[in-house]
């Protein structure tokens, strides 16, 4: 009897551990085409655009190894400085401000008001436009001579601009551009307001806080995480973003892709630059070296972020020492 | 008496008190129609504008003060700018295909992959888990190069495998986590019937889990539909010839080409691209607003 337990036992487990190597065994087959995309188009392209910083690569002629020759030439680049300051310009300014008007806009349209679905479609639908056909349009309203918005300009009595074309103008006039896409930001915090229990403000209400109090005591803390969110998405993206926009911009009318950067660089961003040195320039080393750069950039405020983010992100779900 | 005139008296100043806070909250929202329907415009008009100069005469675009109804209107504007200068029927094709084969391959290889997560047990399942969303955090940018030399070395430089082939390959790790999250949703125990009858999870995630997951399929295809439709980088980089362009590339080059002139027919172009997306958003607002709303809270 003991024996015949002990044998089921065994086999049990046995059979027990050949069902879980057979699941660890389908689960990695489920998994082959993630990994060799993850090999071949992620883990793979990082190591080898790594290695290509050390070597001289046109691309006619075999790489040839350079040392950090490289990276000299990126502490000589007198255009680096430009495009570092105006990628920083438009990420400092633009990522707060789209912020801050797509928090204001979810606080008004999560108003009990009429026809609010109607105002939620309006300010959300620009930012879904396709980002060459909202560049074509923003070039046409930014035209310095027939654009509506000199015409604009003209009616308000103040003097006309010659916009992107003008040195001081041009980054934001990129900006205001943006100001169309605050829609996406503005429905994740519409999402996150709606998730806020009602009766926390109801019990607010009854200590006696006031509209702001219960707007700076509730509301935000309990969007904090939604508001993190925003801010870590909006500087990925806004750091390698604007590249279609300053692409087309710069080489409107060109007839081919040209290495300008707009009035005096003023539109020159990372990965314009990125993309002047690799695909026109055929420098895939200086390339390389640059777009690592922008990486680490990215890496480095993201991982700054999320260091600062105890301080002022509250998650309800977290024990508090 | 006394006492009922007091209560009285009470009632009509709670009765003014209400009276005053509904007014004031009709007054802010009158307030808030205001300054919406100001902010509203700001919105709306570029949008109306594209469209007016899309429908007017080559020349009328320019005249000064701006013309907001277009005399005569001009609708041959969209055949001109469609078949006649741009060949954008060619350009739809291919978007189409590229459309078509990337949500295909999404579809298959992310659900695969997002199953083996959701539901199978096997070692370093945790540290692949993180790998692929670390990819989310990858600027395209640094990959860009030595993908473009592998696709030259394969000579697929100006053919649409480029677009097309790396959505085969486990899809991207935003349509896994979508997958993913939505998998862990359905209950174990149709996994552990279809086990009982001899079904392996390939077999359940095919003929069991996939039927059950048509509005997360439906959320990752218009993604996938909408980002080839969008895309402007990719295609740059990886196509040459006119005949193979995508219609962000066809209209980018247009643009390129003939920048500061026609405007009519660069609006009717932009128009034709933009419509779509608005179509798909009003006909699948749900699903649509799911995929921006699961990805934006997960930061929850």
């Amino acid at each position: 009897m003991a024996v015949q337990t002990a044998s089921i036992g065994v086999k049990q487990r046995r059979r027990r551990g050949g069902l879980l190597r057979e699941e660890a065994l389908w689960g990695w087959l489920m998994q082959i085409p993630n990994v060799v995309g993850l090999t071949v188009f992620a883990a793979g392209p990082l190591i080898v655009s790594f290695g290509l910083i050390f070597t001289h690569y046109q691309m006619i002629t075999p790489p040839t190894p350079a040392g950090l020759d490289n990276v000299n030439e990126l502490i000589n680049d007198p255009l680096f400085p430009t495009v570092v300051a105006n990628t920083a310009y438009v990420t400092l300014i633009s990522v707060p401000l789209y912020m801050l008007l797509g928090l204001l806009l979810a606080l008004a349209l999560h108003q009990k008001l009429r026809g609010i679905g109607i105002y939620r479609t309006i300010f959300f639908l620009p930012s879904q436009m396709p980002p060459v056909a909202n560049v074509v349009l923003w070039l046409w309203l930014f035209n310095p001579d027939y654009g509506l918005a000199n015409w604009v300009l003209d009616l308000l009595h103040i003097p006309e601009s010659t916009w992107i074309q003008d040195p001081v103008m041009a980054k934001p006039s990129l900006i205001i551009l943006g100001i169309w896409g605050i829609g996406s930001g503005m429905i994740i915090y519409l999402a996150g307001l709606q998730n806020i229990p009602e009766e926390l403000h109801e019990a607010a209400s009854i200590d006696g806080a006031g509209t702001l109090r219960r707007f700076f005591n509730v509301t935000l803390p309990l969007l904090s995480p939604v508001i993190f969110f925003n801010l870590i998405i909006g500087i990925i993206q806004t750091m390698q973003s604007g590249f279609t926009t300053v692409y087309l911009a710069t080489s409107s009318g060109q007839h081919q892709a040209t290495d300008s950067g707009g009035p005096d660089n003023a539109l020159l961003l990372f990965v314009l630059y990125i993309f002047h040195k690799g695909f026109i320039d055929f420098d895939m080393g200086y390339a390389s070296l640059l777009a690592w750069v922008l990486f680490i950039f990215i890496l480095a405020l993201t991982i700054i972020n999320f260091r600062l983010a105890g301080r002022w992100v509250y998650y309800e779900g977290q024990l508090r020492g | 008496m006394a006492v009922r005139a007091q209560e009285s008296t009470r009632t009509a100043a709670a009765g003014s008190l209400v009276s005053g806070q509904r007014f004031r909250t009709r007054i802010g929202h009158l307030l808030l129609h205001a300054v919406l329907i100001a902010f509203g415009f700001i919105f709306v008009v570029p949008f109306l504008w594209m469209i007016v100069t899309s429908l007017k005469v080559s020349g009328t675009e320019f005249t000064y003060p701006p013309q907001w109804i277009p005399h005569p209107i001009v609708w041959g504007n969209y055949r001109q700018a469609l078949v006649d200068v741009v060949p954008f029927l060619t350009y739809f094709k291919n978007t189409a295909i590229v459309a078509a084969g990337v949500t295909i391959g999404d579809l298959l290889t992310a659900s695969m992959a997002a199953y083996s997560f959701a539901r199978l047990r096997f070692p370093g399942r945790n540290i692949l888990f993180m790998g692929t969303l670390a990819t989310l955090m990858l600027p395209n940018i640094v990959t860009i190069i030595p993908t473009f030399l592998l696709m030259r070395y394969l000579h697929w430089i100006d053919t649409l495998l480029p677009l097309i082939v790396p959505s085969w390959a486990g899809g991207s790790a935003f349509s896994i986590f979508l997958f993913r999250q939505f998998f862990m949703t359905i209950p174990l125990e149709l996994d552990e019937a279809a086990r009982m009858d001899g079904a392996n999870p390939l077999r359940i995630w095919w003929n069991v889990i996939m039927p059950l997951s048509g509005t997360v399929i439906a959320t990752v295809a218009i993604f996938d539909v909408l980002n080839s439709w969008n895309d402007f980088f990719t295609p740059l980089i990886f196509l040459n010839t006119p005949g193979n362009f995508t219609m962000s590339l066809g209209l980018g080059q247009y643009v390129v080409d003939h920048g500061g002139q026609y405007y009519n027919l660069q609006m009717a172009a932009a128009t034709v691209m933009t419509i779509p997306v608005m179509l798909l958003f009003f006909f699948a607002q749900r699903y649509f607003m799911r995929g921006i709303v699961t990805t934006g809270l997960a930061g929850r």
